[in-house]
């Protein structure tokens, strides 16, 4: 049978306001799937969003959503988990909202270990204001704001979750829409924060601009710049030059936040 | 064992032509039609499902028929 998504989406919400060939609407069909997965009760399920094509996600989903201020959905998601611990907590967002306006309370979410799950849609580009260049731009490409190249170095979202203190990092693509709710469902089991990274395409402002003739032109980019990780530990520098890793990059157990804050509760002598 | 089979469900009103479907179609069972996909050979779904798992705008639905 067909997967029934409908029963996930707010009656009278499609069709989206995403452009054509949009990857966020592959993405959000992964969440569906991966929620159902993890029969996820929706009127325990909070899923939080900040500002941005890829954060207009959770109006369309028929849960407890909150959309917020630019960049601050992990700062206002941090709050929604420690008010109430038994809260099943998501987050959404895109490149730069989660790591240029939002970058500080980004790395303080993988820090601290708090039990969320963090869906990042990277598209390369901020979408919904003009196609302007986020920190993950590759360097060279054109944006609205560097017509004439960016000469930024681009941010590795995995690497600095990994660096930030995250303890499950996994990357995929909007191509690989299988294993999209795959890892998601992963970081909905993990105890701790759980970093998705998933590559998108934006073919309205950031395409257009780098010789991206389709969206299938992107699609197909993505299928050929990624590499599982079990793959890549057979390949040589040279083949993995230009490529991308996909699958889970880090996982480790350490002790979760709001479980440590009660322990604090507890010793000043709080009702825990 | 006999193939699979599957039918194709389009809702029209959902579909913004992106072409994803048509180009990952390995039957090549849907075609463009003015911006709006359709079945162009519906009796050629093997319903494996790569036009609705990647359909961004929810517009695809593939039914197992056999």
């Amino acid at each position: 049978m067909a997967y029934d998504y409908d029963k996930s989406i707010r009656p009278g919400k499609l069709p989206h306001i995403w452009c054509p060939g949009c990857g966020h609407g592959i993405v959000m069909k992964g969440l569906i799937r991966a929620m159902d997965t993890c029969e996820l009760d929706r009127d325990n399920t909070a899923i939080v969003s900040g500002i941005g094509c890829a954060s207009r996600l959770p109006g369309y989903l028929d849960a407890c959503t909150l959309h917020t201020a630019h960049g601050r959905a992990a700062a206002f998601a941090t709050g929604v988990k420690m008010a109430k611990p038994e809260m099943n907590v998501i987050v959404c967002g895109g490149d730069g909202d989660g790591t240029a306006i939002g970058g500080n309370h980004f790395i303080h979410a993988c820090r601290r270990n708090i039990d969320m799950t963090y869906v990042i849609m990277n598209n390369y580009i901020y979408g919904m204001t003009g196609g302007q260049f986020s920190p993950c731009t590759p360097t060279g490409d054109k944006a609205s704001t560097t017509p004439y190249g960016n000469p930024d170095p681009i941010f590795d979202i995995s690497k600095l979750a990994i660096g930030a203190g995250a303890t499950f990092v996994a990357r995929t693509t909007a191509f690989h829409a299988t294993q999209i709710d795959k890892l998601i469902t992963e970081g909905i089991k993990h105890k701790g924060l759980a970093v998705i990274e998933v590559l998108d395409d934006c073919p309205t402002t950031y395409g257009r601009r780098n010789k991206f003739r389709s969206v299938v032109d992107m699609m197909k980019r993505l299928k050929d710049i990624s590499v599982p990780v079990a793959a890549a530990s057979k390949m040589t520098a040279e083949q993995l030059e230009g490529k991308t890793l996909t699958g889970i990059l880090h996982q480790e157990d350490k002790p979760e936040y709001t479980a440590m804050y009660k322990e604090v509760i507890k010793r000043a002598g709080g009702a825990a | 064992m006999s193939k699979a089979k599957g039918e194709v469900e389009i809702i029209e009103k959902y579909c913004k032509g992106c072409n994803i479907c048509v180009e990952f179609c390995p039957t090549k069972v849907l075609e463009m039609d003015l911006f709006v996909v359709k079945a162009a050979k519906p009796e050629a779904c093997i319903a494996c499902m790569q036009c609705e798992l990647r359909c961004p705008d929810f517009a695809i639905k593939v039914n197992k028929i056999a």
